[in-house]
């Protein structure tokens, strides 16, 4: 089936009306994606680390269990740290999402197929690790619901959205890592974060 | 202090940190100090498949306001190098307990190159390297890394001797 979604849509849609939501993204389009729906202090956008968008989110969920954490990644950096669904799974956090925005290629580096496109099923490992929910979503008609779940139901979940493959314009979040932590933490703690 | 003690005092000691997360791949050397993290209901024990999770889990734990420290082998540590650059460019506060291999008496050889390269390898990515020699002296070190990752926003990694550890032979290792 060809992918009709775009994902920039896809994610401004996911994003919309955020409210106290925290967010993690994986390095390149995903961090860009977010970034183009609005950036903020509570998304914490990954310049690197490759493989460990989830694994952060895992951890930011543990440690504020009553927020909701969604992590907003793509199939190539999920693909890197696959295991992570395996961890995930077995520590079943009530409130943690992740959004996989599967354009079935290696975005920043010349747009070469990624195992998706030889149909590795995302949504189907983290099923099969023990994920409460997980789905692949292919068109518009699908994705509130999809949306809903992601911010609302029992975690661990995880929605996989085929969208296009396309290049689009960069939109950048700040690029220094200590200045993203330093924001996020007192956007989240408050500005006893910055004493701690 | 006897060798059996030192796991039980470093559980203490990550305790009196406010250490509230723990992530881990097993070790031989890390055996009792698992079982103590599992036995406690404050603390979040969490099993990763490969040592470099446990970087984004640290990261995480820190950014939601949680302290947490990794329990590896040295072996692991090969595993964490390329994120760890995540925890140098954010200045993230981190404590590794790295038990090692290959460095005392090793009987495996395929342990020995990644268990010579670990100090050399964990520096190369700004990553502050304390050794402990004697079980004795692990919780005092590790203290000390403790307070260097949490109050300087350091990352520290405690290497525990294989002198500590004392497995001698696969079939010592077997009967663990």
């Amino acid at each position: 089936m060809k992918a009709t979604l775009h994902r920039r849509d896809v994610v401004k849609s996911l994003l919309a009306d955020r409210g106290d939501l925290l967010v993690v993204t994986g390095l390149g389009s995903t961090a860009w994606d977010c970034t183009a729906a609005g950036d903020s202090d509570l998304t914490f956008p990954l310049w690197g680390a490759m493989g460990v968008a989830s694994m952060t989110g895992l951890g930011l969920a543990l440690a504020q269990p009553r927020r909701r954490v969604l992590v907003v990644t793509g199939d190539g950096e999920l693909l890197m740290g696959l295991g992570t669904l395996a961890t995930i799974a077995a520590q079943r956090p009530r409130n943690l999402a992740i959004a996989v925005i599967d354009n079935e290629r290696y975005g920043e580096t010349g747009m070469q197929a990624t195992h998706t496109a030889h149909g590795v099923d995302l949504a189907g490992v983290a099923k099969a690790c023990g994920f409460r929910a997980a789905r692949v979503v292919q068109r518009a008609a699908a994705l509130p619901a999809a949306a809903r779940m992601l911010r609302a139901a029992a975690g661990p979940v995880l929605v996989q959205i085929k969208v296009v493959a396309e290049k689009l314009p960069l939109v950048l979040p700040p690029r220094e890592g200590a200045l993203l932590k330093a924001r996020f933490r007192r956007a989240l703690l408050g500005p006893g974060a910055d004493a701690e | 202090m006897s060798a059996v003690d030192w796991p039980e005092e470093v559980y203490r000691t990550l305790k009196r940190a406010g250490i509230t997360v723990v992530g881990y791949v097993p070790d031989a050397g890390h055996k009792r100090l698992i079982e103590l993290c599992h036995a406690d209901a404050g603390l979040r024990s969490v099993v990763l498949t490969t040592e470099e999770e446990g970087i984004g889990l640290a990261a995480g734990a820190w950014l939601g306001g949680q302290r947490s420290a990794l329990l590896m082998q040295s072996s692991g540590v090969g595993n964490c190098i390329n994120v760890l650059g995540m925890v140098q460019e954010c200045r993230f506060p981190l404590v590794m307990l790295v038990t090692m291999r290959g460095e005392y008496g090793e009987f495996n050889p395929w342990q020995v190159p990644m268990g010579r390269a670990t100090p050399q390898a964990l520096e190369a990515m700004g990553v502050v390297v304390h050794t402990a020699d004697s079980p004795a002296e692990v919780p005092g070190v590790l203290d000390a890394a403790l307070r260097l990752a949490f109050n300087s926003y350091a990352a520290v990694a405690v290497l525990v001797s294989q002198r500590v550890i004392g497995i001698k032979s696969f079939q010592e290792q077997a009967r663990q």
